[in-house]
């Protein structure tokens, strides 16, 4: 069993790094079987197949969708950053940057959860 | 505008980013219970209760041959420490200085972090069940010295695994207690927060608030902070010379597995 995911020794990670990390693989793992998917059933021409394939793929959008809203839901500024880019209409490379420079101009009287909290949430990992 | 009405507070954006990074600095090292126990949301100011899955029957239902429930919940409960910040010296603090006088602020956080981790460990009464007061296990003794802590700590997950209780474990400290642990190295040097780290395979936190000490299992889905307003500054009022703000947060603490931690009194 290979043990990739992890960039630094896996001992000296928290039990929250870690999880995070086996999230980030995932994640990984299931944009690779969307790309793979498409390819797919770009060449296949049975029909069948192709139907087979597409159920498939949702499987993994849906997966994908999954794992990214854990990641986001642990790092805050991730996703303040992910709330000024997705589902925006427009220029995707204007939103991110936009919302980069926002995440960095501080939190402003708003606070830096998208609550107007501190945005502190779970410390599970903050202690060793 | 948000329940918290910061927008109305005669404070700068930079004044807020201070007050912000100040309070996240003091509530951090004091949150001790976030580091130990499940922690979901936040979800929201509105959000009021959290579901048990759990029902109570209804006597007297409006109509014969007709049966009624009523749906058992949690109610999150609010904490929130009002203090009072000098304008002079937040105006001081927007022309740069990096001394500003935060004391109030600091104090604040430092109460409902103290708060919290007692609401989680020790309960709060008729509003929390409380890990310490929950948990069936015979609760241990720490000793007088810290050289006996290993010992208590030893005992303390030999008899969660004895229950079936899996690690890895996490010990909540008190400040006397933490103290004396991170001051002590046992016979040959060797740091007795190290040696206590081992037995548990988990962290070693200070908790300020908590009477002698708990272990507890972090294997998770025994114990859950539900969230719905996280810690947050919020305005009340302001004169020529302070601004009065708060802390808040609302949330509700359930003991899923009450067995999954032991008391360790002093």
């Amino acid at each position: 069993m290979g043990f990739d995911q992890y960039h630094e020794p896996p001992q000296e990670l928290s039990p929250a790094t870690r999880t995070f990390a086996r999230l980030c693989a995932s994640l990984t793992e299931e944009a690779e079987a969307i790309g793979w998917y498409e390819q797919r059933i770009s060449v296949e021409t049975d029909p069948e197949a192709i139907a087979v394939m597409r159920d498939a793929v949702g499987e993994e959008y849906k997966h994908f969708s999954m794992d990214l809203e854990f990641l986001l839901r642990r790092t805050p500024r991730w996703r303040e950053i992910a709330r000024g880019v997705l589902f925006q209409a427009g220029d995707i490379v204007e939103h991110g940057e936009e919302a980069e420079a926002d995440s960095e101009s501080g939190s402003g009287s708003s606070g830096s959860g998208e609550d107007g909290s501190l945005g502190i949430g779970s410390l599970r990992g903050a202690a060793r | 505008m948000s329940h918290l009405l910061r927008e109305s507070a005669p404070i700068s954006d930079a004044g807020w980013s201070l007050l912000d990074a100040a309070a996240r600095e003091r509530l951090r090292p004091a949150l001790a219970a976030r580091k130990l126990v499940d922690f979901s949301g936040p979800h929201g100011w509105e959000y009021s209760a959290t579901n048990l899955g759990r029902v109570e029957p209804l006597e007297g239902a409006p109509e014969a041959g007709v049966s009624g429930l009523r749906r058992r919940v949690l109610p999150l409960i609010e904490l929130r420490v009002d203090f009072e910040l000098s304008r002079s010296e937040l105006r001081d603090g927007d022309r740069g200085a990096d001394d500003v006088d935060l004391e109030p602020l600091d104090n604040a956080a430092h109460k409902i972090a103290v708060a919290e981790n007692i609401a989680v460990f020790h309960g709060w009464q008729k509003a929390i069940t409380g890990i310490a007061e929950a948990s069936p296990q015979k609760p241990g003794k720490l000793g007088a010295t810290a050289d006996k802590y290993p010992s208590a700590v030893a005992r303390a997950v030999e008899q969660l695994l004895t229950s079936g209780i899996e690690g890895p474990y996490g010990l909540a400290l008190g400040r006397e207690q933490y103290r004396r642990v991170v001051e002590t190295a046992e016979h040959g040097g060797y740091p007795l927060l190290d040696h206590l780290r081992k037995i548990l395979d988990g962290p070693i936190v200070w908790a300020p608030g908590v009477e002698g000490a708990v272990v507890l299992s972090m294997r998770g889905g025994d114990f859950v902070f539900e969230s719905g307003q996280d810690l947050s500054i919020g305005y009340l009022s302001h004169d020529a010379a302070v601004v009065s703000l708060y802390l808040e947060e609302s949330f509700s603490f359930h003991v899923a597995t009450a067995e999954a931690a032991i008391a360790l009194a002093t």
